[in-house]
């Protein structure tokens, strides 16, 4: 079967590699967007802690045992607990000041924990076997489905339409969106801002951690495999506009898919598209697809 | 961000003529090529300052116009064959154009989604870079002669070479002096204080945005350019987002908004780095990361701000 003179398998194949980078995209500019709703700082060291995600999972692994299950709750609960050590001894400290402070702070420790990983692993990437529940695959008839994969885009969608959920319709959610618009009316009606401050970055880091357990299996385990990744989510961030949950989600799946479909129809450009629509939309709509402007 | 200290301004005319003096003497005291890349990385630092520390936008792609101003220049003084002040001069302008594209698109956004944009535009350029057959991918631009300035003075000697960067880090310095210190500076202030009162003022914020986008984009190209011929090298790692926030490190370190911050911040990083190359390997990148956040948490004025302040106090004019 053909499609556009393209075979049918090559194009699902590469549409679902598409699909997985666009749900990697969504968790992790989910994760972005709800820490700037609230903290106003745009949390560079996102890829930092999604690629200590992996390294957790892989770490418990190889040294410890730990299945991949555990992991999979385990590593986002390590490495939230570190954000929120973060958030307490730094980042707090940072904001009456200027939002891009915050921006130069969490760059540089983004640094830091790309150093120690380096130190520690190399850059040559470690692979993370994929569990034996989801191992092997299913064929579609139009093409191969490996398991592990329709496992990925399943379980970044459940989480990320749980944080949703959670932020739209939950009583927790209703303080989070009332402190994001006007942070001291909701302390002065008592409730614990600072505290719900810290719990949102841990939550926000906690995501781009499990977004780093889900990669693990797919891609090779590797101190640099965040700021690649970082990078581009920046620019997805900017296309979608931080202002609401959904439109990270669907922008973060979208350009995924364009990705994936640009892949097979000119390969020299893959790498660029995501900028391009970028300076596409500054153009058109410049306060992004979802924003406000 | 926050308002520079006015350091007592009398002063600094004299001050300026003693470090120009030094740095006549200079390489007969230390490494010439040590003391070129520190000139390099200050010019590009200064550059950055006029933009973070003056019209208080931080520019996180800054590593886009050095590295490509690299290539430019590497490729016209190689392949080309032509003299090295116009390869520099080349370079230059192919920031500046750069710089003018960048800035147009960036300046639609403010604050934390500027700083994202030109990451992202930069990042772009990188993986242009990567691809395109003419920069040499991952090994560079490499064996590119320093040739003869102005086809008579033979720079493949190192003190020739130095007087060069010196004069060309003298003349940068001395734009982005006076852009501060001329009305224009002026009114990039009061964008950076107070943009809604600058606009109802009936200042096109977003021109003067631009030309200082602009200006500050060109002369981190001419840093670039001069780099690559000190170096006879362009690099991929000068494309890389690392070098953008290097650029930022050296301002925030040095003291962001200070004229001669940036130069201080730049030396002391070149040093730092070619100091801990040899000892500790790939922990340059965690110290690296370990100056930022200190200076982010507890030295935000840096090293030449702290001085300033420190002056003031002890009441000296």
């Amino acid at each position: 079967m053909e499609i556009f003179g393209i075979p049918t398998a090559l194009l699902g194949s590469q549409l679902l590699v598409g699909l997985i980078n666009g749900s990697f995209y969504a968790i992790l500019s989910l994760g972005l967007a709800i820490i700037f709703g609230l903290l106003n700082i745009i949390n560079f060291c996102h890829g930092a802690q999604y690629m200590m995600g992996a390294f957790v999972a892989w770490i418990a692994l190889t040294r410890f045992g730990v299945n991949y299950w555990v992991s999979l709750i385990a590593a986002p609960l390590i490495v939230g607990v570190v954000g929120v050590v973060i958030e307490r001894l730094m980042l707090r400290r940072l904001y009456k000041l200027d939002h891009l402070y915050g921006l130069l702070l969490t760059f540089g420790l983004a640094l830091i924990f790309e150093g120690i990983f380096r130190d520690q692993f190399g850059i040559s990437g470690e692979s993370y076997e994929v569990p034996e529940l989801l191992s092997g695959g299913v064929n579609l008839g139009f093409m191969f489905l490996p398991i592990y994969r329709g496992w990925v885009i399943v379980a970044s969608l459940t989480v990320c339409f749980g944080t949703w959920y959670m932020i739209e319709r939950t009583k927790l959610g209703a303080y989070l969106r009332a402190g994001t618009e006007n942070s001291q009316m909701v302390q002065a009606l008592g409730i614990n801002v600072p505290l719900l401050i810290t719990f949102t970055y841990g939550y926000g880091v906690a995501l781009a951690a499990f977004a780093g357990v889900l990669a693990a299996p797919i891609f090779q385990v590797n101190p640099l495999m965040g700021s690649n990744l970082i990078i581009v989510v920046f620019a997805v961030v900017v296309i979608g506009g931080m202002g609401s949950i959904m439109g990270s989600i669907v922008t973060g799946l979208g350009l995924g898919l364009i990705e994936g479909l640009t892949k097979v129809f000119y390969p020299e450009a893959s790498s660029v598209v995501v900028f391009v629509i970028m300076v596409i939309v500054l153009l058109v709509r410049p306060a992004g697809l979802f924003g406000k402007s | 961000m926050n308002a520079p200290v006015s350091f007592a301004e009398s002063k600094m005319p004299l001050f300026l003529g003693v470090l120009f003096v030094l740095g006549l003497i200079a390489p007969f005291a230390i490494y010439p090529t040590f003391l070129m890349k520190i000139l390099c990385y200050g010019l590009f630092a200064c550059a950055f300052n006029l933009l973070l520390g003056f019209a208080g936008l931080l520019s996180f792609g800054h590593a886009a116009f050095l590295g490509t101003a690299g290539y430019v220049c590497g490729l016209m003084v190689r392949d080309l064959g032509v003299t090295p002040e116009l390869g520099i001069l080349a370079g230059t302008v192919s920031a500046g154009l750069l710089g003018w594209l960048f800035g147009w698109l960036a300046i639609k956004r403010t604050g934390i989604y500027f700083a994202m944009i030109t990451l992202a535009l930069a990042q772009m350029v990188f993986f242009l870079a990567i691809q395109i057959r003419a920069t040499g991918g991952e090994d560079g631009l490499q064996g590119v002669p320093r040739g003869n300035l102005f086809g008579v003075v033979d720079l493949s000697d190192n003190i020739a070479m130095y007087y060069l960067v010196f004069a060309i880090f003298c003349l940068g310095f001395f734009i982005i002096y006076r852009t501060i210190h001329s009305p224009f500076g002026q009114i990039l202030k009061a964008i950076r204080e107070n943009e809604p009162r600058a606009i109802s003022l009936g200042y096109d914020v977003a021109k003067f945005k631009l030309i200082a986008f602009v200006i500050s984009a060109a002369l981190a190209g001419t840093a670039g350019a001069t780099k690559t011929l000190v170096f006879q090298l362009a690099s991929l790692s000068d494309v890389h987002w690392h070098a953008s926030g290097e650029v930022v490190l050296m301002t925030l370190l040095g003291g962001l908004g200070t004229i001669l911050g940036p130069l201080v911040g730049a030396a002391t990083i070149v040093a730092l780095q070619t100091q801990l190359a040899d000892s500790v390997g790939s922990w340059v990148t965690v110290i690296m990361g370990a100056i930022f956040v200190l200076c982010v948490l507890s030295f935000r004025r840096g090293i030449v701000g702290e001085l300033q302040a420190l002056i003031k106090r002890s009441g000296v004019n």
